[in-house]
């Protein structure tokens, strides 16, 4: 079959089996925030931790909760990764060294799950359980509850209170990212996916040569590692690695875990804002930028362009077989175009302009879907910012859903989208702009030279600065200068964009709803759908054009 | 209420969470999972292939089968190149990251298609890009139909088998795509090995 229909046949699996997910999962999850009730369990977790979950917290205080908790959970990731080497099952690896354990802890917390570091040789199973793992868990629910305290802002009037974030963390694992967890990971160990405690077996072959065979929990932390957009790699090959993802159909079931809760997101907004035709218009421009992305790559990598993939006949470089091309381009459109950042091939070899896509896709914000969360309260900016923008042209006071989007709120919006390019501009400028920088940037940390070593350097910044996670992987990372600067991004890149958006929802909250008028601008409609995909597309491109002539677009259109 | 107490019952508040979180999501939760992999042992422990009783491999890991110094054994269908570790390293899995303008890829692909065609007595055209590329984890166990029959040939001779045979068995092996569009076809190059190596003996 060819890679163009094998393209088109998956994408229509993937299109059918999201179609069926959208409404029952994001009915559940907006049920899920907006019940009063709590179960057994936990109210006894309340209890523990001493929250009384009636109680509602403005948005200072839930900001303060989200950056207490994520605050705990970074010294958590880098304490059990210093004291290593006395853990259970470290398979004798020493402690993880003071820069790249900042680095990993925060990369974790983040949801970015960049990985300056290769797994197999770094950390041993508890770490990866109790640090990395968790995070996996708690990071993803608190992207989740962000964007619901956006959604409860936008559907609440004269309110002071945004929920209560604790009780939004708890539901969001224990009702939703925990039950879909245990299904997926049991139905990749039967797809092949190992769970064991085993370590390394060192085997001998048919030929009488050693080999060494891996082991270790994958297929518990490879659910919740697609399912929560998280993205880290139990081993160094991602889910390129046959253990993570053994064939042709855990790799399109693992793409349907990156984008079952995203997508469906959008329909739980539908529901608490009580217009379903919001969450439809929504869904539309996520849906419509991801397949036009999708075949895009696919066409870009199919052509085979670039010097070694015309020698070789094909862009097969950082490929896996039982994937082929249409298999490796659809999994990394999802995870680019979500803040997943996991790889089933290698971007780094990819031809000179598909991976500049992948590039762009993380550069459009993350918004389609998007990163569990971080995607809808992604695009729900961007819609303010459509809507401002349409305002402008007709003359009149924008509002969405009844909201009056005034001075503060087209500020707040306006900063939060100037955060992400201001990172990865800055942090790409300075690795080239310091000489001692510089020396250990092209010495050391680059792979290949040239304008796609530069390329190496820009992608990492807009993955970290993106929370994504993904990497052109022949970067050398673990130094001081990328331990430190990526950390850096990674942190702002994720915790200044949700104060901005906990400020929004606080706002919108405290507004009375305006009622709609003749002279409203319609957010469901067609007109608006191309208006937000323009926003989008304009936003990202006026940013990003010339950092991407020097690299991607220069090599792939020399 | 929590909202009223400041910032430092946050933190308190959120340290128990996150211990009690660790110990459920860390521990608990894996370890059910784990539990439950008895269910597939065989997938759960890593597809193991054994010979006589003697674990060889495992069917999803793939192999070298070359010399100690790496020369390709003329009488094994090989796999592709791999850059994990010196080749096949299950303790370090993974791809070569050269982009498809480096030099040294542009070599490594001249120098594999060079061998290749010396060693199979091929046109250096009909060597399939997969036969010159490496994989993205080192460790892809398959290669395309086309390049075990481009192949066939040489184990055919190197073990005194006719072609037809060999032919015969890499048919035999040949996996198509779940459900027929799920990826592309592919032979496992360890199991197809195996059996070739039973058809000798």
């Amino acid at each position: 079959m060819s890679t163009t229909w094998s393209f088109i046949l998956q994408l229509a699996t993937l299109i059918l089996v999201l179609g069926l997910i959208y409404r029952p999962l994001g009915d559940y999850m907006a049920l899920v925030y907006t019940s009063k009730k709590d179960i057994r369990v936990e109210r006894r977790f309340y209890r523990l931790i001493g929250v009384n979950s009636g109680s509602e917290q403005t948005w200072p205080v839930y900001l303060r909760s989200v950056l207490a908790f994520s605050a705990i959970g970074v010294g958590l990731v880098y304490l059990v990764q210093r004291i290593q080497e006395i853990l259970p099952y470290s398979l004798g690896l020493p402690p993880v060294e003071q820069g790249l354990a900042w680095n990993t802890a925060i990369s974790f917390v983040t949801n970015t799950n960049w990985q300056s570091y290769s797994p197999e040789l770094t950390m041993g199973y508890t770490v990866q359980l109790i640090g990395l793992a968790v995070q996996n868990f708690v990071s993803a629910a608190v992207g989740i509850a962000i964007a619901i305290a956006l959604i409860r802002g936008l559907a609440a009037r004269k309110s002071t209170t945004i929920g209560n974030f604790w009780v939004d963390l708890t539901r969001g694992i224990v009702r939703i990212l925990l039950p879909l967890s245990v299904v997926a990971a049991i139905i990749l160990i039967i797809g092949g996916v190992i769970q064991n405690f085993s370590g390394f077996q060192h085997i001998t072959t048919i030929t009488g040569a050693a080999q060494t065979i891996p082991g270790g929990p994958v297929a518990s932390q490879e659910a919740i590692k697609m399912l929560g957009t998280n993205g880290g790699g139990f081993f160094n090959a991602n889910s390129a690695h046959p253990f993570e993802n053994p064939s042709g159909w855990t790799n399109l079931f693992e793409i349907v875990l990156m984008l079952a809760i995203p997508f469906s997101l959008a329909r739980t907004f539908g529901r608490m804002v009580k217009d379903h035709r919001q969450g439809y218009a929504l869904v539309s421009v996520m849906g419509i930028i991801w397949i036009v992305s999708a075949a895009l790559l696919t066409f870009l990598e199919a052509s085979g362009s670039g010097t070694a993939s015309q020698l070789a006949g094909g862009a097969m470089e950082g490929k896996e077989t039982r994937f082929g091309i249409a298999g490796s381009t659809l999994f990394a459109t999802s995870s680019t175009l979500t803040s997943t950042g996991a790889v089933n091939s290698m971007h780094d070899s990819f031809t000179s302009l598909g991976g500049g896509l992948a590039m762009v896709n993380m550069m459009l914000g993350e918004v389609a879907p998007g990163g569990v969360g971080s995607g809808l309260y992604g695009i729900l900016i961007m819609a303010i910012v459509a809507v401002f923008v349409a305002g402008l042209m007709v003359g009149r006071t924008p509002e969405y859903l009844g909201k009056k989007i005034g001075a503060r709120e087209v500020k707040l919006a306006s900063i939060y989208i100037l955060i992400t390019p201001t990172l990865v501009l800055v942090g790409t400028a300075l690795s080239f702009a310091i000489p001692a920088v510089q020396a250990s940037v092209t010495g050391t940390s680059m792979a290949n030279t040239g304008l796609h070593g530069y390329s190496e350097v820009l992608y990492a910044f807009t993955s970290a600065a993106n929370n994504n996670g993904s990497a052109f992987a022949g970067l050398t990372a673990s130094t001081p200068w990328f331990d430190t600067a990526l950390g850096v991004a990674m942190l702002l890149g994720r915790f200044l964009p949700i104060v901005f958006v906990l400020a929004l929802a606080g706002s919108f909250a405290a507004q009375d709803t305006i009622p709609t008028t003749a002279g409203t601008l319609p957010t469901h409609r067609p007109q608006f759908i191309g208006l937000l995909i323009g926003t989008v597309i304009i936003v990202s491109a006026l940013t990003y054009l010339p950092v991407l002539a020097l690299g991607p677009l220069a090599e792939g259109l020399k | 209420m929590s909202s009223a107490r400041g910032t430092t019952r946050q933190y308190w508040v959120a340290l128990r969470a996150m211990i009690v979180l660790t110990a459920a999501l860390g521990i608990i939760y894996p370890l059910v999972i784990t539990a439950a992999g008895l269910l597939a042992p065989s997938q759960a422990n890593g597809s193991l292939v054994t010979v006589n009783g003697q674990t060889v491999g495992s069917s999803l890991i793939g192999q070298s089968f070359t010399d100690k110094n790496g020369n390709a054994l003329p009488q094994w269908f090989q796999s592709r190149p791999s850059a994990a570790g010196t080749g096949y390293d299950g303790g370090a899995s993974s791809g070569s990251n050269q982009g498809t303008e480096s030099e040294t890829l542009i070599k490594a692909i001249k120098d594999r298609k060079a061998a290749i065609a010396k060693s199979d007595g091929v046109n250096p055209a009909s060597i399939p890009p997969d036969a010159l590329t490496a994989s993205a984890s080192g460790l892809d166990p398959q290669i395309s139909p086309t390049y075990a029959r481009e192949q066939i040939a040489r184990v055919a001779a190197a073990r005194n088998l006719s072609v037809s045979t060999v032919t015969t068995l890499v048919n035999s092996f040949v996996q198509a795509p779940n459900l027929g569009y799920l990826g592309e076809p592919t032979v496992n190059v360890l199991e197809l090995n195996i059996a070739l190596s039973k058809l000798a003996g």
